[in-house]
């Protein structure tokens, strides 16, 4: 289905009566345990059942009640906030120099765009521009960050589904684009690198000749995943036409990103409402067509082949110059200047204590991150801190698809389903 | 200015021009986003005629509680209320996106559940009633989705307060040996 389509059409009545029936449960734990069906009559042959928050395949602490007839699964309730530590009351608390620090812990497979929203957003309420080279390295290190993140997806993905060499072959190309993240921003994950006003520090000498470096070793290293897995008998018949889902129901259900393509509807917001500078590079979106496990697990497959693309043309094309704004309500002075300006003594003592002030306003701003729409909502009082920080998690909404995908399935497709789902716990319950 | 011309600005409507509206409901501009302001009343109307009109996602549903922030600008004909309820819509045909900001007063915070326009704000509004207190009618399932089911209050309202540990920072310790 197109844009186009669905405008048309609605999303109509059929998504709306399967979404409101059926695949959801909706019962606190009381009165699971009492085992009455949905009109309140005792049921035998149903069983409740609990999956996880410990459990291998619920990548972290996401709980599942399952609503079992044997092996079938009727209805289904995510239950989530195990691992919710307020991290949008935090931010109210932290200055916006600080509050990366923060964002950054959310999605923390890819912490890179959490800090992208939220500068992005911040910048627009202080209206500044940055300039063109933290523009390039932002994309940069947000494609690789894709890569990692959806290296991370091959890896995890295979281990649920029992292909343990899998999991080996992307942890190891994984880890070699952590460590090229450890040589620029100093950090594996969580990497405070994007901040208001540019990049943290400029990328270090070499950068170009490691970035390369791993890019040209990617593609082998993906063809060895292809071989392993995508061809393979076993890896077909567990991911095809499991967990179907349709665009109608994705539309309903606010679903982004590789879930909303892998059922054929063509968005991205990089391409679609573009950010950064992705107007400028070529690329493509990539889009599947049934909506199963499968079209998930090679959408993320290809996008990281879309994505070294990106970074290729990005070594082409990055731009000389600052690589953080010059605008001195910001971005502290020079570590030089502290000694010879008493201005600019004060300038760094007020940023690094007080913080700057962000003009009072409202804003949201959207990234497509590797899960999708990641957008940062920021209400300022004209203070140092943001006055309220909302963060649009797209693992949080994305979530609610699962009972939809699991309706009458096996229990052993759960866990196939949860995996290509993909989503982060941390960013789910901030 | 001259008299005569500020006489002729009031009689012609120019100096006090009709307040822009868009499906029913007052608009403003935010850093050149667009955001709608109905009331409680027609909040869901509104977002029906968003739904119609191509709004096929509602992208997202949040509260913000207002109660220490005296800078919110709103138009005129809009009451400030304690709380906020904001949701976000896209249109994937237009590029466009759209803001819906209702006021919720703090003695009767419910208003109305848009699960029946987008039943993907089911687990946004549950997080908002978890955070704020706010109720949604006709919500197929009020409860709380973060905090345990026994928590006392709602942790984003401002006067609920942040909890502290105080930190004794001391010397280093001696070197290991």
């Amino acid at each position: 289905m197109t844009a186009v389509e669905a405008q048309i059409t609605g999303w109509g009545d059929d998504a709306k009566v399967r979404l409101r029936d059926g695949a959801v449960l909706r019962m606190t734990e009381a009165e699971a345990a009492k085992g009455l069906d949905n009109q309140g009559n005792p049921d035998d042959q149903r069983t409740l059942m609990n999956m996880g928050p410990q459990h291998p395949s619920t990548h972290g602490v996401l709980r599942l009640m399952l609503e079992m007839e044997a092996e079938t699964v009727l209805r289904s309730k995510p239950v989530i906030g195990y691992l919710h530590t307020g991290m949008e009351k935090t931010a109210e608390n932290l200055t916006y120099l600080q509050g990366g620090t923060n964002v950054t812990r959310m999605d923390y497979v890819s912490p890179l765009f959490n800090e992208l929203a939220f500068s992005l957003a911040t910048e627009k309420l202080l209206g500044i521009e940055v300039p063109e080279r933290a523009v390039y390295i932002r994309m940069l290190m947000c494609e690789l960050n894709r890569i990692s993140s959806h290296l991370l997806f091959q890896a995890t993905n295979g281990m649920d589904m029992g292909a343990v060499g899998a999991m080996i072959y992307g942890w190891r190309m994984r880890e070699e684009t952590l460590r090229l993240f450890e040589k620029i921003t100093g950090l594996r994950m969580n990497h405070n690198y994007i901040r208001p006003g540019g990049v943290a520090a400029d990328l270090p000498d070499g950068w170009r000749d490691d970035t390369l470096k791993l890019i040209d070793s990617l593609p082998s290293g993906l063809d060895e995943l292809d071989a392993l897995l995508t061809g393979q008998p076993i890896w077909r018949d567990r991911l095809q036409g499991v967990g179907v889902i349709n665009a109608n129901e994705c539309l309903a259900l606010g679903v982004t990103g590789p879930i909303l393509r892998s059922a054929g509807y063509d968005w991205d917001l990089r391409r679609d409402e573009p950010y950064l500078a992705y107007d400028k590079l070529d690329f493509d979106v990539l889009v599947g067509s049934y909506g199963d496990c499968f079209d998930r697990y090679s959408i993320r497959l290809n996008e990281i082949r879309e994505s070294v693309k990106l970074v290729r043309q990005i070594l082409e094309v990055m731009p000389s110059g600052d690589y953080r704004t010059q605008n001195k309500k910001v971005t502290p002075p020079p570590r030089g200047r502290i000694d010879q300006s008493m201005e600019a003594l004060i300038h760094h003592f007020k940023i690094f204590t007080e913080g700057f002030h962000v003009p009072a306003g409202e804003v949201y701003v959207p990234v497509e991150s590797p899960r999708g729409e990641l957008g940062c909502y920021i209400v300022s009082d004209g203070g140092p801190k943001p006055y309220r920080m909302r963060m649009r998690g797209p693992s949080f909404v994305n979530l609610q698809v699962l009972p939809h995908m699991m309706h009458n399935t096996l229990l052993a497709d759960t866990v196939a389903i949860v995996s290509s789902v993909d989503p982060i716990m941390g960013e789910v319950d901030r | 200015m001259a008299e005569e011309e500020l006489v002729e600005l009031v009689e012609t409507g120019a100096a006090n021009p009709e307040p822009e509206t868009a499906y029913g409901a007052l608009v403003s501009w935010s850093l050149d986003q667009q955001v709608l302001h109905p009331d409680r009343p027609t909040y869901v109307a509104v977002v029906e005629a968003l739904k119609a009109d191509g709004f096929v996602m509602c992208i997202d549903v949040w509260a913000v509680d207002y109660l220490t922030n005296d800078t919110r600008v709103l138009p005129d004909g809009v009451r400030p209320e304690r709380y906020e309820v904001v949701a976000s819509f896209i249109n994937h045909v237009a590029h466009t996106r759209m803001r819906v900001r209702v006021q919720v007063p703090a003695e009767d915070p419910t208003i109305a559940s848009l699960f029946d326009v987008y039943p993907g704000a089911e687990a946004m509004e549950r997080e908002a009633f978890d955070m704020f207190g706010i109720t949604f009618e006709n919500h197929p399932d009020m409860c709380r989705i973060l905090m345990p089911d026994d928590w006392e209050g709602h942790p984003l309202r401002k006067d609920y307060a942040i909890g502290s540990i105080p930190v004794q920072f001391k010397a280093s310790p001696a070197e290991r040996s």
